[in-house]
């Protein structure tokens, strides 16, 4: 039982560090460190930057594309990234649908689908949440009827709803569960269906959500016509997809790097504010109090992911032990943004969507930290409600790990 | 990076594991508890001879099995989950750490009895007074002649009942709260003027009040002349074996408490199915696992910088000290009525978990600690 680095894990770090260093531009770098939206072209050019080194999908095996490395080098990588304010690669091609196929999919659709995938010319969207299926994702009801087209192939008629598809605004491709036999029980009657998102009937409408912003978006599928071709695996087991899908999702959710970041720029904040008293901010025995309750719970996560990922490289996949990395790690990120937000004081408040804040140097508006801070702390409560709400993850230790 | 146990490791969790299994289940541990001796002397000679758990963790040029840290974490876990009573802790970790990182001369014999069964230790460290600071000391040892005179109270000083020797903290010069001056003896208990009034512990351990009145040493007793740095070592690697054997507990607590959930049946159905107990159940569980990630991370970390550890040690007492409390009260609560029994094994798991919570500092203290080494000291 060791915590260092080999040799060869120390080379990687540094080749990671020169790389990051050389080839990611800042002004990325401080649009991701001040929580900014961030534009399609500013997640597509870092995407496209690491697709050519060929960096872009650290878990997937090699004959996929991937780089190949052990478990301790993606760790290393994430570590790096964050460190760095990288933009982070969207997990919707890369986690999700891409193991999804290359497990799952025929030779054909791993050849016509992973390329792009990894590439950045398919930006994918995710198509499972419905108005009526959030946590009980299983009672979706967008159906896929099949049938003979006038070419003589065989399509699916796609009818229903999707919704909180992040991103999907620039989506060119989406990855739906729909159901495919409505006599059949609940779980199955599912199929997997990728859908072109140009094709007639797809309508993509925004949500706009508490800090303002245009993430999520309700994705209408009206008398959509998808070829056959287009369904991963078996007809009506594409239960067997979404739960594997999720598991993958569910690793790496931990964030703790970001977190790590998160806390150090907290400590920065905390350090140039003033408390009540005209010290720093940090010196408060209450604040204080907090950052270091923080950094002890992001301790104790991150050796429990370690601990995980050492077990995965023995040989265990992502087992539901994830959940507790899901439950815990949103809940650290939730706490961070908290603490940003409080250490704005007065500047919690000033609201800059659409407003020109950098007219007038001269006469600041507050410190730059602060002009996010509140639409974070907004947009993060988000984290305990996506991929499967923390009481969600919770029934799943319950039943999977507890027995109960 | 790896969190693999090498075989003889795995080995000695083995040996220990099955030992207990057969010689110390709960209704074995009760006798011992209510026996007029407080513990099973002939148990340590097993450890020694039987089982030579007892030098799993020296080095083999100090006349152990070649191990370390990692083996008392082992050991302690194993002895949380029987709620052992002999004094591994205060022997091996406590007094065999004060032998490991002194550089006292007379170590090599010292550990050679420790590791044979002959010598059992009791760490005499805490004063009325003092709280969790250790360098509050009034007891006091004043050079005469060649060795010292000890004078001074300790208190509750656990397993001291069942020890030839007591390690003991005692000023050398400075005043009351000085980081200067703090010594360390090893004194042997049947030296005149040692005054003990025994007691029963609410965990089910002994332990003593230890007067010390004139107590001549000799000069060899004196194991470091102003070594604070030394005492917050050793208590350091105290304080992580105290962290596995509270994993050990807390594995209990959290099983005892599925189990019985599973089989009570209340409202025509086993309690467990409700939903409110099920994710209170899933919460002492991340609670345990944490404290099992901070349990290895402070392991780990004992041999780096004297700030590290710290560090280290203190960032995990505060998540085992938080989890002892919350699986703790919670599988009381789960068994009901029941789990206010002394019939049943779960409350003694909690009154041990209770007492583990402010050993070596509460959570309270070990925040403090962590927020002085984190942001003042960078500050």
């Amino acid at each position: 039982m060791n915590l260092d680095f080999s040799p060869e894990d120390v080379a990687f770090r540094d080749e990671v560090r020169a790389f990051i260093a050389e080839h990611y531009p800042a002004g990325l770098r401080d649009k991701q460190e001040e929580g900014e939206e961030m534009a399609k072209e500013d997640f597509l050019s870092w995407h496209r930057t690491l697709a050519n080194k060929g960096w872009v999908a650290p878990a997937w095996p090699e004959k996929y594309g991937g780089p190949g490395w052990t478990s301790v080098q993606r760790y290393i990588w994430s570590e790096e990234t964050a460190r760095a304010d990288c933009v982070p690669i969207l997990p919707f091609g890369i986690n999700m649908v891409g193991p999804v196929i290359y497990t799952f999919g025929t030779p054909e659709q791993k050849e016509r689908f992973l390329p792009p995938t990894l590439s950045g010319d398919i930006w994918w969207s995710q198509g499972y949440s419905e108005p009526g299926a959030g946590s009980d994702l299983a009672s979706l009801k967008t159906k896929a009827e099949r049938f003979t087209g006038d070419d003589g192939k065989e399509y699916y008629l796609v009818n229903g709803q999707k919704t909180w598809t992040t991103l999907a605004q620039h989506g060119d491709w989406i990855f739906c569960l729909v159901r495919t036999d409505p006599t059949a029980k609940i779980q199955e009657g599912i199929s997997f269906l990728l859908i072109d998102m140009k094709s007639p009937g797809v309508t993509v409408r925004p949500i706009i959500t508490l800090g303002g912003e245009h993430e999520v978006n309700e994705v209408w599928l009206e008398n959509v016509k998808v070829p056959v071709e287009n369904r991963i695996f078996d007809e009506n087991k594409g239960w067997t997809c979404a739960k594997f899908l999720l598991a993958h999702e569910r690793s790496g959710i931990a964030g703790v790097a970001r977190s790590k970041r998160g806390i150090e720029r907290i400590r920065q904040i905390a350090s140039a504010e003033l408390s009540d008293d005209g010290q720093a901010l940090i010196k408060d025995p209450m604040f204080k109090r907090k950052v270091a309750e923080l950094e002890i719970d992001l301790t104790a996560l991150e050796y429990t992911e370690l601990r995980t990922l050492a077990g995965e490289a023995a040989g265990k996949g992502p087992g539901p032990e994830s959940s507790l990395l899901k439950i815990k790690g949103t809940e650290i990120q939730q706490r961070i943004t908290e603490l940003v937000l409080e250490a704005a004081g007065h500047y919690d408040a000033p609201y800059f969507r659409g407003f020109p804040k950098d007219g007038d140097n001269a006469h600041p508006i507050g410190p730059d930290f602060a002009h996010r801070a509140a639409p974070t702390y907004f947009n993060v409560r988000k984290t305990s409600i996506y991929g499967g709400s923390n009481e969600i993850q919770r029934n799943i230790i319950a039943k999977m790990v507890l027995g109960l | 990076m790896d969190f693999n146990f090498t075989e003889e490791q795995s080995m000695v969790r083995d040996t220990v594991a099955s030992f207990l299994q057969d010689k110390y289940d709960f209704e074995t541990r009760r006798k011992i508890v209510s026996s007029d001796a407080g513990w099973r002397a002939d148990y340590w000679k097993a450890f020694a001879e039987e089982l030579g758990i007892l030098g799993a963790s020296f080095s083999e040029e100090l006349g152990g099995l070649g191990g370390g840290a990692i083996d008392n974490m082992i050991i302690m876990e194993e002895f949380g989950k029987a709620l052992v009573i002999e004094p591994y802790l205060g022997t091996v970790v406590i007094g065999g750490g004060f032998m490991k990182h002194s550089g006292y001369a007379g170590a090599a014999s010292v550990i050679e009895g420790i590791v044979g069964g002959a010598t059992t230790i009791a760490f005499a460290y805490a004063e009325p007074q003092a709280r969790y600071t250790w360098q509050d000391l009034k007891t006091t040892a004043k050079k005469d002649g060649a060795g010292w005179t000890l004078n001074g109270h300790k208190a509750v000083v656990v397993g001291a009942p069942f020890a030839t020797h007591l390690v003991v903290t005692a000023r050398t010069g400075g005043a009351q709260r000085d980081a200067g001056g703090v010594s360390v003896f090893l004194v042997d208990k049947s030296l005149p003027g040692i005054v003990t009034r025994d007691y029963p512990t609410v965990d089910g351990s002994r332990a003593s009040e230890v007067y010390f009145e004139n107590v001549s040493l000799p000069a060899d007793a004196l194991i470091a002349e102003d070594g604070l740095p030394l005492v917050n070592k050793v208590i350091d690697e105290a304080t992580a074996a105290v962290g596995a054997e509270a994993v050990g507990v807390l594995r209990k607590l959290h099983e005892g408490t599925l189990d019985y959930a599973k089989q009570r049946k209340q409202f025509g159905t086993s309690i467990a199915n409700f939903q409110v107990l099920q994710h209170r159940m899933v919460d002492m569980f991340i609670e345990l696992e944490q404290s099992v990630s901070m349990t290895y991370m402070a392991t780990i970390k004992l041999d780096e910088s004297d700030a590290e550890r710290a560090k280290a040690v203190s960032a995990m007492k505060v998540r085992v000290g938080r989890a002892c409390k919350f699986v703790g009260q919670n599988a009381i609560q789960i068994h009901g009525g029941m789990g206010m029994t002394d019939e049943l094994a779960i409350g003694h798991y909690f009154k041990r978990a209770s007492l583990i919570e402010g050993l070596f500092g509460s959570v309270d203290h070990h925040l403090k600690r962590y927020e002085s080494l984190s942001f003042d000291a960078a500050a």
